[in-house]
């Protein structure tokens, strides 16, 4: 049986329900108890303070404290109240609980969930409350899954709490309010493992996180006009769902990335890298990136969209790259 | 000192800071003829800190060490051997040849790893002792770490967790007197580390590093204590080291320490102190001592032995141990990963 309900309560769901089954599955973070965003609401009420904990202003400690308890044989569940405050965690994130397990030997385990609701520009909160840091955690090895729907977004959280490695999940500010449908019963949505969100057979677009519904849109506009786009959503980020993203290049032959992370070593670049090493052949125009700039985003509404990447930016990039069908036709009949 | 106490304990807790010196000083000859690459970071001198704070632990306690760790693993029962193999780089070593001197760890015996961040270790531990804390195990967690690493903002947010969570987990300062270089005098506010502890609301005392019997008993009452459920303890163990920072150090010719003060420390070599004891109570004779030392020295060559002739881990090892859970094409390789 599937109901409405918003990508936060899929989530909360998600955790209430692992939480009932496991009870080494254990909260912090700051504030959960009474949960701004509303994914731990009810959560120490439920399951009482030996499983819920506020922890003070302290991202490094109560990351390393996670890694320490889950060596111990817990599952934390680390919730960070605002996207980046990743940053202020790195050392224990990248240079400790994700390489532990190897620096060990491959003695333990560490499955610790981190939540990061939130992520990625809103209105009005300018550089330091914006980003999707992503790419620097995938750099460090990090699993990393970003759910763009509510079943999606129970099906890979409940993933990501059984993973026994860590796995940071992705929350983006601009999908939390979305509406869907969501099984009432358990969803496991297996790591690695992305989704055509629509058929297409002119151009692949490979659109991230809250990229995938603007993608979507795009698709949807263009196809009076006999312009047929593919649009991927990977959800997970790493492990990369490669296989996907070749079957569906090879038969559309061109590739646009579509994604709001920084545009230097970030995540499309290497999807494209990806995509020259192995698509050549199948390449029929370069590959394109519709990312941010690689700017913080800045404060003024009239200055933001000209840093992130926009649905009219995609749209043009698409008519652009199907642009030359034509002349590949016409260059087929003349050989 | 409890003198009715049990001798054969005295003699153990000899043995092992023996075990640790030699360890050591076979370690840093190793490193001189290249056979360990890089550099280990001798805990000579501050071997009392080690054994007299791991005699209050039980195997099933926990603590996380430092980047000048040998001293603690080998304290909390450490094989040599596999810690030999690990300097080594080989296959049959504690990480399998890819943590080496810094990272050396056995979760079986409690310890959450030596760590190559200063301060890095000390959530860690924290968070064994908050584990404990919620599962009721009575176990309890040592963070080690030294004066340099008490400047770490990581360790102040872990003290003030532990203190507002009640968490029986030890914090031990071991203060050489410099970080790196860097005098503690110069580097630290306030009167002392151990003062710290005020400004979380748990005890903080200084102790004499150097006296095993006066660590034993210090950590003897905070053990207690965390056990008790009376929350985490700070202990600053004034200690020296009689080496460098790490044995290259020799080699740049720096001079931050007089002379003077070298010898002094010296004076209060930590294994001359107990032998002295030992021998003044009449439980270690310099005939058994010389026997003690004699079955730690053939320990040790059996160690270098096990080492040397281990083998080498196989290169495919290089990528695997990065995830319990493995997916196609994880972790990349530095080629395309399905390159034929």
């Amino acid at each position: 049986m599937a109901r409405q309900m918003n990508y936060l309560q899929a989530l909360r769901e998600a955790l209430a329900l692992e939480m009932r089954r496991d009870s080494s599955v254990v909260v912090l973070g700051e504030d959960v108890r009474f949960s701004l965003r509303g994914i731990t609401k009810g959560l120490y009420e439920e399951f009482g303070p030996e499983r819920v904990w506020d922890t003070p202003i302290s991202e490094s400690a109560f990351v390393g404290l996670a890694t320490g308890a889950a060596f111990a044989g817990l599952r934390p569940v680390v919730e960070f109240q605002i996207s980046t405050l990743v940053y202020v965690a790195m050392e224990q994130l990248v240079n400790q609980a994700q390489k532990l397990r190897y620096m060990m030997g491959g003695q333990g385990k560490i499955p610790v969930t981190y939540l990061v609701p939130g992520s990625g520009a809103r209105p009005g909160l300018a550089g330091q409350h914006s980003d999707h840091a992503y790419p620097m955690l995938i750099q460090g090895g990090m699993k990393v899954v970003m759910p763009t729907t509510p079943q999606d977004a129970k099906g890979l959280f409940t993933a990501a709490l059984r993973e026994d490695d860590p796995v940071v999940v992705f929350a983006p500010a601009a999908l939390m309010g979305a509406r869907g449908d969501v099984s009432e019963e358990e969803v496991l949505i297996p790591l690695g493992k992305g989704e055509v969100k629509r058929f297409g057979t002119d151009v692949t677009v490979v659109a991230v996180g809250p990229c995938v519904p603007q993608a979507v849109k795009v698709a949807e506009q263009l196809e009076p006009e006999g312009i047929s786009v593919e649009v991927i959503d990977p959800r997970s980020l790493l492990p990369f769902d490669f296989s996907l993203l070749h079957t569906s290049v090879r038969k559309t032959g061109r590739l646009i990335i579509f994604d709001d992370s920084n545009r230097t070593c970030g995540l499309a670049a290497e999807i494209a890298a990806n995509a020259a090493e192995q698509l050549f052949t199948s390449l029929k125009a370069p590959v394109a990136r519709i990312t941010r700039a690689d700017v913080p985003v800045p404060f003024s509404i009239a200055l933001d969209k000209h840093v992130l990447p926009s649905a009219a930016q995609l749209e043009e990039a698409v008519r652009t790259i199907v642009d030359n069908r034509a002349m590949e036709k016409g260059s087929a009949a003349q050989v | 000192m409890n003198v009715a106490c049990d001798h054969s304990l005295y003699i153990e807790l000899y043995r092992k800071m023996r075990l640790i010196r030699r360890f050591e000083e076979r370690a840093a000859e190793l490193v001189d003829r290249n056979e360990i690459a890089g550099n280990t970071h001798e805990y000579i001198g501050e071997e009392a800190v080690a054994v007299g704070i791991c005699s209050a632990l039980r195997s099933e306690d926990v603590i996380t060490s430092t980047h000048r760790g040998h001293g603690h693993l080998l304290a909390k029962g450490g094989d040599p051997r596999k810690m030999m193999a690990e300097l080594l780089g080989r296959s049959t070593g504690y990480n399998r040849g890819k943590g080496g001197s810094m990272h050396i760890a056995d979760l079986s015996l409690g310890i959450y790893g030596a760590n190559g961040m200063v301060a890095g270790g000390v959530p860690i531990a924290a968070g064994a002792a908050w584990a404990a804390k919620i599962r009721k195990t009575n176990q309890i967690a040592v963070a080690f770490f030294g004066d340099g690493g008490a400047n770490q903002g990581v360790l102040h947010e872990t003290m003030n967790l532990a203190g507002i969570w009640n968490l029986p987990v030890l914090f031990v300062c071991e203060n050489n007197l410099y970080a790196v270089t860097t005098p503690v005098s110069y580097a630290t506010a306030g009167p002392s580390i151990a003062e710290r502890a005020k400004g979380y609301g748990f005890p903080g005392c200084i102790v004499d590093g150097m006296d095993l019997a006066a660590v034993m008993e210090a950590a003897r009452q905070a053990a207690e204590r965390a056990r008790a459920g009376q929350g985490p303890s700070l202990l600053e163990c004034r200690t020296y080291r009689f080496r460098g920072h790490f044995t290259a150090e020799r080699a740049l010719g720096i001079n931050y320490r007089t002379q003077a003060e070298m010898e002094e420390w010296q004076q209060r070599d930590p294994l001359l102190l107990w032998a002295r004891k030992l021998e003044e109570l009449e439980v270690l004779t310099p005939g058994d001592r010389a026997a003690v030392d004699g079955d730690v020295e053939k320990l040790l060559d059996e160690a270098v032995e096990y080492a040397r002739s281990s083998p080498w881990p196989e290169p495919e090892e290089a990528l695997k141990d990065m995830y319990t859970q493995c997916y196609p094409g994880l972790p990349a390789k530095g080629i395309a990963w399905h390159a034929k």
